[in-house]
Protein backbone atom coordinates (compact mmCIF):
# COMPACT_ATOMS: atom_id res chain seq x y z
CA UNK A 1 0.00 0.00 0.00
CA UNK A 2 1.75 3.16 -1.27
CA UNK A 3 2.08 5.81 -3.70
CA UNK A 4 4.54 4.60 -7.07
CA UNK A 5 5.24 6.88 -10.13
CA UNK A 6 6.74 5.04 -12.77
CA UNK A 7 8.27 5.99 -15.69
CA UNK A 8 5.83 8.83 -16.08
CA UNK A 9 6.09 11.49 -18.96
CA UNK A 10 4.16 14.43 -19.78
CA UNK A 11 4.02 17.15 -21.78
CA UNK A 12 2.23 20.17 -22.84
CA UNK A 13 2.15 21.00 -26.25
CA UNK A 14 5.81 20.91 -27.15
CA UNK A 15 7.04 21.53 -23.39
CA UNK A 16 8.10 18.11 -21.69
CA UNK A 17 7.67 19.04 -18.03
CA UNK A 18 8.21 14.97 -16.64
CA UNK A 19 10.75 13.14 -18.57
CA UNK A 20 10.79 9.93 -16.82
CA UNK A 21 9.86 10.65 -13.57
CA UNK A 22 9.96 7.78 -10.87
CA UNK A 23 9.22 7.89 -7.08
CA UNK A 24 7.72 5.64 -4.41
CA UNK A 25 6.15 7.04 -1.45
CA UNK A 26 6.14 4.23 1.10
CA UNK A 27 2.82 4.19 3.27
CA UNK A 28 3.09 6.61 6.56
CA UNK A 29 5.87 8.44 5.40
CA UNK A 30 6.25 12.14 4.65
CA UNK A 31 7.94 13.00 1.63
CA UNK A 32 8.53 15.75 0.41
CA UNK A 33 9.43 16.85 -3.30
CA UNK A 34 11.61 19.80 -3.48
CA UNK A 35 12.36 21.92 -7.07
CA UNK A 36 12.80 24.97 -8.91
CA UNK A 37 9.40 26.70 -9.53
CA UNK A 38 7.63 25.50 -12.77
CA UNK A 39 9.95 22.39 -12.41
CA UNK A 40 6.94 20.26 -12.78
CA UNK A 41 6.06 19.41 -9.24
CA UNK A 42 2.36 20.52 -8.94
CA UNK A 43 2.10 18.80 -12.58
CA UNK A 44 3.44 15.63 -10.72
CA UNK A 45 1.21 15.75 -7.69
CA UNK A 46 -2.21 16.19 -9.94
CA UNK A 47 -0.91 12.84 -11.67
CA UNK A 48 -1.11 11.09 -8.13
CA UNK A 49 -4.81 12.17 -7.93
CA UNK A 50 -5.66 11.63 -11.46
CA UNK A 51 -6.30 15.32 -12.38
CA UNK A 52 -3.50 14.86 -15.12
CA UNK A 53 -2.93 11.37 -16.77
CA UNK A 54 0.94 10.59 -18.29
CA UNK A 55 1.44 10.48 -21.89
CA UNK A 56 3.85 7.37 -20.68
CA UNK A 57 4.47 5.57 -17.42
CA UNK A 58 2.07 4.42 -14.55
CA UNK A 59 0.78 5.92 -11.42
CA UNK A 60 0.30 3.46 -8.55
CA UNK A 61 -2.36 4.62 -5.48
CA UNK A 62 -2.65 1.36 -3.50
CA UNK A 63 -3.15 -1.75 -5.93
CA UNK A 64 -4.78 1.39 -8.49
CA UNK A 65 -3.29 2.03 -11.59
CA UNK A 66 -4.43 5.53 -12.10
CA UNK A 67 -3.41 6.12 -15.61
CA UNK A 68 -5.69 3.40 -16.51
CA UNK A 69 -9.22 3.98 -14.62
CA UNK A 70 -12.21 5.30 -15.67
CA UNK A 71 -13.34 8.12 -14.44
CA UNK A 72 -15.58 6.72 -11.83
CA UNK A 73 -12.98 4.95 -10.79
CA UNK A 74 -10.77 8.09 -10.52
CA UNK A 75 -13.68 9.67 -8.08
CA UNK A 76 -13.82 6.53 -6.35
CA UNK A 77 -10.12 6.83 -5.24
CA UNK A 78 -10.15 10.21 -4.93
CA UNK A 79 -12.03 9.50 -1.43
CA UNK A 80 -8.64 7.92 -0.06
CA UNK A 81 -6.73 11.20 -0.64
CA UNK A 82 -6.96 14.50 0.60
CA UNK A 83 -5.06 17.69 -1.72
CA UNK A 84 -4.34 20.69 -0.33
CA UNK A 85 -3.87 23.26 -2.97
CA UNK A 86 -1.32 25.99 -3.45
CA UNK A 87 -3.74 29.12 -2.34
CA UNK A 88 -6.40 26.94 -0.63
CA UNK A 89 -8.77 27.19 -3.63
CA UNK A 90 -11.73 27.40 -1.18
CA UNK A 91 -15.45 27.52 -2.81
CA UNK A 92 -15.59 31.22 -2.46
CA UNK A 93 -19.21 31.43 -2.42
CA UNK A 94 -19.58 28.75 0.47
CA UNK A 95 -18.84 29.16 4.35
CA UNK A 96 -15.81 27.65 5.61
CA UNK A 97 -17.84 25.16 7.50
CA UNK A 98 -19.60 24.79 3.63
CA UNK A 99 -16.28 24.01 2.08
CA UNK A 100 -15.05 21.48 4.54
CA UNK A 101 -18.00 19.54 4.53
CA UNK A 102 -18.05 19.38 0.82
CA UNK A 103 -16.35 15.86 1.03
CA UNK A 104 -18.51 14.50 3.40
CA UNK A 105 -21.75 15.75 1.56
CA UNK A 106 -20.48 14.00 -1.33
CA UNK A 107 -20.19 10.12 0.60
CA UNK A 108 -23.76 10.24 1.35
CA UNK A 109 -23.01 8.33 4.80
CA UNK A 110 -23.49 11.68 7.10
CA UNK A 111 -26.28 12.77 8.33
CA UNK A 112 -26.01 16.67 8.39
CA UNK A 113 -25.26 16.77 12.55
CA UNK A 114 -22.59 14.25 11.76
CA UNK A 115 -21.07 17.00 9.08
CA UNK A 116 -21.67 19.64 11.92
CA UNK A 117 -19.36 17.64 13.84
CA UNK A 118 -16.85 16.50 11.83
CA UNK A 119 -16.48 19.95 10.23
CA UNK A 120 -15.94 21.44 13.60
CA UNK A 121 -13.62 18.67 14.72
CA UNK A 122 -11.62 19.33 11.67
CA UNK A 123 -11.23 22.96 12.30
CA UNK A 124 -10.29 22.53 15.98
CA UNK A 125 -7.66 20.36 14.46
CA UNK A 126 -6.34 23.30 12.20
CA UNK A 127 -7.11 25.81 14.84
CA UNK A 128 -9.91 27.68 13.02
CA UNK A 129 -12.41 27.16 16.21
CA UNK A 130 -15.64 29.11 15.59
CA UNK A 131 -14.87 29.82 11.62
CA UNK A 132 -17.50 27.83 10.71
CA UNK A 133 -19.90 31.09 9.53
CA UNK A 134 -16.84 32.81 7.89
CA UNK A 135 -16.26 33.44 3.89
CA UNK A 136 -12.80 32.80 2.76
CA UNK A 137 -12.66 36.23 1.86
CA UNK A 138 -12.53 37.24 5.13
CA UNK A 139 -9.72 35.02 6.15
CA UNK A 140 -6.09 35.67 6.05
CA UNK A 141 -3.86 33.90 3.67
CA UNK A 142 -2.58 31.28 6.74
CA UNK A 143 -6.08 30.84 7.95
CA UNK A 144 -6.93 30.02 4.15
CA UNK A 145 -4.44 27.23 4.09
CA UNK A 146 -5.46 25.68 7.17
CA UNK A 147 -9.03 25.69 6.07
CA UNK A 148 -8.14 23.97 3.15
CA UNK A 149 -5.96 21.50 5.10
CA UNK A 150 -9.10 21.03 6.86
CA UNK A 151 -11.37 20.43 4.52
CA UNK A 152 -8.35 17.81 3.15
CA UNK A 153 -8.65 15.71 5.98
CA UNK A 154 -12.51 15.82 6.70
CA UNK A 155 -12.91 13.02 4.85
CA UNK A 156 -10.28 10.94 7.14
CA UNK A 157 -7.59 10.44 4.04
CA UNK A 158 -5.40 8.23 3.65
CA UNK A 159 -3.14 9.92 1.91
CA UNK A 160 -2.32 13.75 1.73
CA UNK A 161 -1.30 15.73 -1.23
CA UNK A 162 0.62 19.11 -0.26
CA UNK A 163 0.97 22.14 -3.04
CA UNK A 164 3.56 24.18 -1.57
CA UNK A 165 1.50 24.71 1.57
CA UNK A 166 4.06 27.29 3.04
CA UNK A 167 4.75 29.26 0.12
CA UNK A 168 4.01 33.15 0.84
CA UNK A 169 3.46 32.88 4.64
CA UNK A 170 5.55 34.55 7.14
CA UNK A 171 7.49 32.39 9.10
CA UNK A 172 5.91 32.23 12.08
CA UNK A 173 2.73 30.73 10.21
CA UNK A 174 5.15 28.82 7.91
CA UNK A 175 6.28 26.91 11.28
CA UNK A 176 2.29 26.64 12.36
CA UNK A 177 1.74 24.86 9.17
CA UNK A 178 4.65 22.61 9.28
CA UNK A 179 3.57 21.76 13.06
CA UNK A 180 0.39 21.20 11.34
CA UNK A 181 1.19 18.88 8.52
CA UNK A 182 3.52 16.82 11.66
CA UNK A 183 0.59 16.80 13.58
CA UNK A 184 -1.57 14.82 10.60
CA UNK A 185 1.33 12.58 10.54
CA UNK A 186 1.39 11.59 13.60
CA UNK A 187 -2.72 11.91 14.86
CA UNK A 188 -4.22 10.69 11.43
CA UNK A 189 -1.30 8.39 10.44
CA UNK A 190 -1.85 10.03 6.78
CA UNK A 191 0.96 9.53 4.21
CA UNK A 192 1.99 12.80 2.80
CA UNK A 193 3.10 14.48 -0.18
CA UNK A 194 4.73 17.49 -0.19
CA UNK A 195 5.84 20.18 -2.68
CA UNK A 196 7.98 22.92 -1.47
CA UNK A 197 10.75 24.95 -2.44
CA UNK A 198 11.25 26.08 1.37
CA UNK A 199 14.52 24.17 2.11
CA UNK A 200 13.95 24.40 5.95
CA UNK A 201 10.17 23.09 6.24
CA UNK A 202 11.37 20.25 3.99
CA UNK A 203 14.11 19.07 6.03
CA UNK A 204 11.84 20.02 9.47
CA UNK A 205 8.53 17.62 7.98
CA UNK A 206 10.11 15.15 5.84
CA UNK A 207 10.83 11.05 6.28
CA UNK A 208 12.62 11.51 2.54
CA UNK A 209 13.01 14.39 0.27
CA UNK A 210 13.39 13.87 -3.66
CA UNK A 211 14.84 16.95 -6.13
CA UNK A 212 13.00 17.11 -9.59
CA UNK A 213 14.69 18.32 -11.93
CA UNK A 214 14.69 18.53 -15.46
CA UNK A 215 11.69 16.21 -15.44
CA UNK A 216 13.14 13.38 -13.45
CA UNK A 217 14.60 12.60 -9.70
CA UNK A 218 17.99 13.95 -9.64
CA UNK A 219 18.10 12.92 -5.97
CA UNK A 220 16.27 11.36 -3.20
CA UNK A 221 17.10 10.53 0.38
CA UNK A 222 16.49 11.23 3.90
CA UNK A 223 16.67 15.19 4.95
CA UNK A 224 20.41 14.38 6.44
CA UNK A 225 21.82 12.55 3.36
CA UNK A 226 20.22 15.22 0.71
CA UNK A 227 21.84 18.47 2.89
CA UNK A 228 25.24 16.18 2.64
CA UNK A 229 24.68 15.67 -1.36
CA UNK A 230 27.66 16.99 -3.04
CA UNK A 231 25.57 16.81 -6.45
CA UNK A 232 26.49 20.03 -7.45
CA UNK A 233 22.86 20.88 -8.44
CA UNK A 234 21.00 19.19 -5.14
CA UNK A 235 23.29 21.49 -3.36
CA UNK A 236 23.40 24.82 -5.58
CA UNK A 237 19.12 24.60 -4.74
CA UNK A 238 19.57 23.81 -0.88
CA UNK A 239 22.06 26.01 -0.47
CA UNK A 240 20.52 28.72 -2.74
CA UNK A 241 23.17 29.17 -5.22
CA UNK A 242 22.60 29.10 -8.38
CA UNK A 243 26.17 29.49 -8.83
CA UNK A 244 27.04 25.99 -8.43
CA UNK A 245 23.61 24.81 -11.02
CA UNK A 246 24.78 26.70 -13.59
CA UNK A 247 27.95 25.54 -13.76
CA UNK A 248 26.69 22.04 -13.76
CA UNK A 249 23.38 22.16 -15.87
CA UNK B 1 9.03 44.22 -41.21
CA UNK B 2 6.32 40.96 -41.11
CA UNK B 3 6.93 38.52 -42.88
CA UNK B 4 4.57 38.19 -46.16
CA UNK B 5 2.99 34.78 -45.01
CA UNK B 6 2.27 36.13 -41.80
CA UNK B 7 -1.57 36.93 -42.26
CA UNK B 8 -1.90 33.06 -43.82
CA UNK B 9 -0.17 32.15 -40.66
CA UNK B 10 -2.97 34.40 -38.16
CA UNK B 11 -5.47 32.68 -40.60
CA UNK B 12 -4.56 29.25 -40.00
CA UNK B 13 -3.66 29.63 -35.90
CA UNK B 14 -7.31 31.44 -35.73
CA UNK B 15 -8.52 28.39 -37.77
CA UNK B 16 -6.82 25.85 -35.63
CA UNK B 17 -8.03 27.63 -32.46
CA UNK B 18 -11.91 28.06 -33.72
CA UNK B 19 -12.24 24.06 -34.60
CA UNK B 20 -10.00 23.44 -31.13
CA UNK B 21 -12.96 25.33 -29.54
CA UNK B 22 -15.52 23.82 -31.67
CA UNK B 23 -14.19 20.26 -30.67
CA UNK B 24 -13.73 21.11 -26.71
CA UNK B 25 -17.49 22.65 -26.50
CA UNK B 26 -18.37 18.71 -28.12
CA UNK B 27 -16.54 17.14 -25.83
CA UNK B 28 -18.44 19.20 -22.94
CA UNK B 29 -21.74 18.71 -24.26
CA UNK B 30 -20.97 15.06 -24.38
CA UNK B 31 -19.90 14.67 -21.00
CA UNK B 32 -22.71 17.05 -19.84
CA UNK B 33 -24.79 14.37 -21.70
CA UNK B 34 -23.64 11.38 -19.70
CA UNK B 35 -23.60 13.54 -16.04
CA UNK B 36 -27.44 14.12 -16.73
CA UNK B 37 -28.04 10.43 -14.79
CA UNK B 38 -25.94 12.01 -11.51
CA UNK B 39 -28.89 13.65 -10.68
CA UNK B 40 -28.17 14.03 -7.18
CA UNK B 41 -25.07 16.34 -8.41
CA UNK B 42 -26.92 18.59 -10.32
CA UNK B 43 -30.72 18.56 -9.09
CA UNK B 44 -30.48 20.59 -6.28
CA UNK B 45 -28.83 23.11 -7.85
CA UNK B 46 -31.34 23.28 -10.82
CA UNK B 47 -34.05 25.72 -8.81
CA UNK B 48 -30.56 28.34 -7.84
CA UNK B 49 -30.04 28.34 -11.35
CA UNK B 50 -33.43 28.53 -12.92
CA UNK B 51 -34.15 31.74 -10.48
CA UNK B 52 -30.69 33.17 -11.62
CA UNK B 53 -30.96 32.58 -15.50
CA UNK B 54 -34.43 33.07 -15.49
CA UNK B 55 -36.44 34.76 -13.11
CA UNK B 56 -33.22 37.34 -12.84
CA UNK B 57 -33.43 37.98 -16.30
CA UNK B 58 -36.89 39.43 -16.53
CA UNK B 59 -36.38 43.07 -15.91
CA UNK B 60 -33.90 43.63 -18.42
CA UNK B 61 -36.23 41.53 -20.96
CA UNK B 62 -39.52 43.34 -20.20
CA UNK B 63 -37.60 46.77 -20.55
CA UNK B 64 -36.02 45.54 -24.01
CA UNK B 65 -39.95 44.11 -24.86
CA UNK B 66 -41.36 47.22 -23.91
CA UNK B 67 -39.25 49.57 -26.15
CA UNK B 68 -39.25 47.20 -28.68
CA UNK B 69 -43.15 47.08 -28.92
CA UNK B 70 -43.38 50.53 -28.99
CA UNK B 71 -40.75 51.36 -31.42
CA UNK B 72 -42.25 48.59 -33.81
CA UNK B 73 -46.45 49.76 -33.56
CA UNK B 74 -44.78 53.54 -34.17
CA UNK B 75 -42.65 52.10 -37.27
CA UNK B 76 -45.95 49.91 -38.80
CA UNK B 77 -48.23 52.85 -38.24
CA UNK B 78 -45.38 55.18 -40.33
CA UNK B 79 -44.90 52.69 -43.07
CA UNK B 80 -48.31 51.63 -43.80
CA UNK B 81 -49.77 55.14 -43.49
CA UNK B 82 -51.97 55.69 -46.44
CA UNK B 83 -51.27 52.37 -48.49
CA UNK B 84 -52.67 49.51 -45.94
CA UNK B 85 -55.25 49.56 -43.44
CA UNK B 86 -53.86 51.00 -40.06
CA UNK B 87 -55.44 47.68 -37.71
CA UNK B 88 -52.39 45.99 -39.75
CA UNK B 89 -50.16 47.81 -37.06
CA UNK B 90 -51.43 44.63 -34.59
CA UNK B 91 -50.58 42.06 -37.31
CA UNK B 92 -47.25 43.22 -37.41
CA UNK B 93 -46.42 44.00 -33.87
CA UNK B 94 -47.70 40.69 -32.85
CA UNK B 95 -46.20 38.64 -35.59
CA UNK B 96 -42.65 40.39 -35.10
CA UNK B 97 -42.62 40.26 -32.10
CA UNK B 98 -43.58 36.68 -31.62
CA UNK B 99 -41.49 35.05 -34.31
CA UNK B 100 -38.60 37.07 -34.34
CA UNK B 101 -37.55 39.82 -32.16
CA UNK B 102 -39.12 38.28 -28.55
CA UNK B 103 -36.64 35.58 -29.22
CA UNK B 104 -33.76 37.02 -30.74
CA UNK B 105 -33.59 40.57 -28.68
CA UNK B 106 -34.18 38.33 -25.52
CA UNK B 107 -31.49 35.99 -26.60
CA UNK B 108 -28.98 38.46 -27.17
CA UNK B 109 -29.60 40.48 -24.32
CA UNK B 110 -29.43 36.91 -22.25
CA UNK B 111 -26.10 35.96 -23.86
CA UNK B 112 -24.81 39.54 -22.09
CA UNK B 113 -26.25 39.08 -18.97
CA UNK B 114 -26.49 34.78 -18.37
CA UNK B 115 -23.64 33.73 -20.75
CA UNK B 116 -20.55 36.41 -19.91
CA UNK B 117 -22.00 36.27 -16.17
CA UNK B 118 -21.51 31.97 -16.64
CA UNK B 119 -18.41 32.64 -18.60
CA UNK B 120 -16.95 34.98 -15.58
CA UNK B 121 -17.99 32.12 -12.69
CA UNK B 122 -16.60 28.92 -13.77
CA UNK B 123 -13.59 30.58 -15.49
CA UNK B 124 -12.77 32.23 -11.85
CA UNK B 125 -13.49 29.19 -10.61
CA UNK B 126 -10.99 27.24 -13.13
CA UNK B 127 -7.98 29.89 -12.72
CA UNK B 128 -8.28 29.72 -9.15
CA UNK B 129 -8.23 25.77 -8.87
CA UNK B 130 -11.78 25.36 -7.66
CA UNK B 131 -12.93 23.47 -10.31
CA UNK B 132 -9.74 21.19 -9.50
CA UNK B 133 -10.90 21.21 -5.75
CA UNK B 134 -14.21 19.56 -6.37
CA UNK B 135 -12.13 16.77 -8.63
CA UNK B 136 -10.59 16.14 -5.95
CA UNK B 137 -13.49 16.10 -3.45
CA UNK B 138 -14.83 13.67 -5.93
CA UNK B 139 -17.40 15.74 -7.34
CA UNK B 140 -17.84 15.38 -11.19
CA UNK B 141 -17.96 19.16 -12.27
CA UNK B 142 -19.51 18.64 -15.31
CA UNK B 143 -22.51 17.64 -13.21
CA UNK B 144 -21.93 20.07 -10.56
CA UNK B 145 -21.45 22.90 -12.57
CA UNK B 146 -22.04 22.86 -15.97
CA UNK B 147 -25.80 20.35 -16.48
CA UNK B 148 -27.52 22.89 -13.82
CA UNK B 149 -26.90 25.68 -15.78
CA UNK B 150 -27.76 24.75 -19.14
CA UNK B 151 -30.90 22.75 -18.03
CA UNK B 152 -32.07 26.16 -16.21
CA UNK B 153 -31.23 27.47 -19.58
CA UNK B 154 -33.50 25.36 -21.33
CA UNK B 155 -35.91 25.45 -19.15
CA UNK B 156 -36.05 29.53 -18.56
CA UNK B 157 -35.13 31.12 -21.52
CA UNK B 158 -38.58 29.88 -23.33
CA UNK B 159 -40.46 31.18 -20.28
CA UNK B 160 -38.57 34.98 -20.24
CA UNK B 161 -38.83 34.93 -24.17
CA UNK B 162 -43.04 34.21 -24.05
CA UNK B 163 -43.26 37.05 -21.25
CA UNK B 164 -40.94 39.26 -23.30
CA UNK B 165 -43.14 38.64 -26.26
CA UNK B 166 -46.59 39.20 -24.65
CA UNK B 167 -45.38 42.28 -22.76
CA UNK B 168 -44.16 43.53 -26.37
CA UNK B 169 -47.23 43.13 -28.02
CA UNK B 170 -49.02 44.70 -24.75
CA UNK B 171 -46.54 47.93 -25.35
CA UNK B 172 -47.82 48.09 -28.82
CA UNK B 173 -50.79 48.00 -27.99
CA UNK B 174 -51.17 50.56 -26.03
CA UNK B 175 -48.75 52.98 -28.13
CA UNK B 176 -51.38 52.36 -30.47
CA UNK B 177 -53.95 53.23 -28.35
CA UNK B 178 -52.33 56.05 -27.05
CA UNK B 179 -49.97 57.84 -29.94
CA UNK B 180 -51.78 56.01 -33.07
CA UNK B 181 -55.20 56.73 -34.36
CA UNK B 182 -55.87 53.21 -33.31
CA UNK B 183 -58.60 51.48 -30.99
CA UNK B 184 -58.42 48.37 -29.25
CA UNK B 185 -60.84 45.82 -31.77
CA UNK B 186 -58.88 47.59 -34.74
CA UNK B 187 -55.53 46.42 -32.79
CA UNK B 188 -57.05 42.84 -31.58
CA UNK B 189 -58.27 42.30 -35.14
CA UNK B 190 -54.87 43.58 -36.96
CA UNK B 191 -53.00 41.16 -34.58
CA UNK B 192 -55.57 37.73 -35.05
CA UNK B 193 -55.60 38.33 -39.25
CA UNK B 194 -52.21 36.32 -39.12
CA UNK B 195 -52.25 34.89 -35.82
CA UNK B 196 -50.60 30.71 -36.06
CA UNK B 197 -50.73 28.86 -32.92
CA UNK B 198 -47.52 27.75 -34.34
CA UNK B 199 -45.74 30.85 -34.11
CA UNK B 200 -45.63 30.27 -30.53
CA UNK B 201 -44.36 27.15 -31.02
CA UNK B 202 -41.96 27.80 -33.50
CA UNK B 203 -40.79 30.47 -31.11
CA UNK B 204 -40.22 28.12 -28.12
CA UNK B 205 -38.58 25.84 -29.92
CA UNK B 206 -35.96 28.66 -30.89
CA UNK B 207 -35.91 29.57 -27.14
CA UNK B 208 -34.92 26.40 -26.02
CA UNK B 209 -32.21 26.24 -28.40
CA UNK B 210 -31.09 29.46 -27.58
CA UNK B 211 -30.90 28.88 -23.71
CA UNK B 212 -29.00 25.54 -24.61
CA UNK B 213 -26.63 27.49 -27.06
CA UNK B 214 -26.00 30.63 -24.22
CA UNK B 215 -25.49 28.89 -20.99
CA UNK B 216 -23.71 26.12 -22.93
CA UNK B 217 -20.96 28.67 -24.43
CA UNK B 218 -20.94 30.43 -21.60
CA UNK B 219 -19.85 27.01 -19.20
CA UNK B 220 -16.84 26.05 -22.11
CA UNK B 221 -15.14 28.95 -22.11
CA UNK B 222 -15.44 29.47 -18.47
CA UNK B 223 -14.34 25.48 -18.07
CA UNK B 224 -11.38 25.95 -20.06
CA UNK B 225 -10.29 29.44 -19.40
CA UNK B 226 -6.11 30.22 -19.08
CA UNK B 227 -4.38 32.63 -17.04
CA UNK B 228 -5.54 34.91 -14.38
CA UNK B 229 -7.98 37.61 -14.61
CA UNK B 230 -7.29 38.32 -18.27
CA UNK B 231 -8.13 35.13 -19.38
CA UNK B 232 -11.55 35.14 -17.21
CA UNK B 233 -11.95 38.80 -19.10
CA UNK B 234 -10.90 37.32 -22.70
CA UNK B 235 -13.37 34.08 -21.64
CA UNK B 236 -16.17 36.78 -20.68
CA UNK B 237 -16.18 38.31 -24.01
CA UNK B 238 -15.54 35.36 -26.14
CA UNK B 239 -18.60 33.93 -24.94
CA UNK B 240 -20.81 36.70 -25.69
CA UNK B 241 -19.22 37.03 -29.26
CA UNK B 242 -19.84 33.82 -29.69
CA UNK B 243 -23.25 33.14 -27.76
CA UNK B 244 -24.79 36.61 -30.00
CA UNK B 245 -23.38 34.69 -33.34
CA UNK B 246 -24.72 31.42 -32.59
CA UNK B 247 -28.24 32.63 -31.25
CA UNK B 248 -28.78 34.54 -35.20
CA UNK B 249 -27.37 31.34 -36.79
CA UNK B 250 -29.93 29.21 -35.03
CA UNK B 251 -32.35 31.76 -35.97
CA UNK B 252 -31.70 31.41 -39.38
CA UNK B 253 -31.55 28.24 -39.09
CA UNK B 254 -34.97 27.09 -37.86
CA UNK B 255 -36.46 29.74 -39.92
CA UNK B 256 -35.08 27.45 -42.90
CA UNK B 257 -36.30 24.70 -41.50
CA UNK B 258 -39.66 25.28 -39.75
CA UNK B 259 -40.96 28.05 -41.50
CA UNK B 260 -40.62 26.87 -45.29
Amino acid sequence: MSIELVNVHKAFGEKQVLKGFSLSIPLGTTVSVIGASGSGKSVMLKHIIGLLRPDVGDVWVDDDNVSRLDQESVYALRRKVGYVFQFAALFDSMTIAENVGMGLRRMDEFTPAQIRERVADCLHRVGLDGFESRLPSELSGGQKKRAGLARAIATEPTYLLYDEPTTGLDPVTTTMIDELILRMADELGVTGVVLTHDMTSAFRISDRVAMLYDGKVRYEGTPEEIRASEDPIVKGFVEGRPELMEAAS
Amino acid sequence: MTHPLEPVRAIGHGAIRSISAVGRTGYLAAEAVRALRKLKLWLPHLGTEMWRIGVASVPIALFIATFTGVVLALQASYTFTGAVPLYFVGALVGKTMILELGPVLTGLALSGRVGANIAAEIGTMRVTEQIDALETLAYDPVAYLVVPRVLAGAIMFPMVVTLASAVGVLAGWGTSLSLLDLSSPQFVRGLRLFFEPWDVQFALIKSVTFGIAVTGVGCSFGFHTRGGAEGVGRATTQSVVIGSMIILVLDAFWAAVLLK
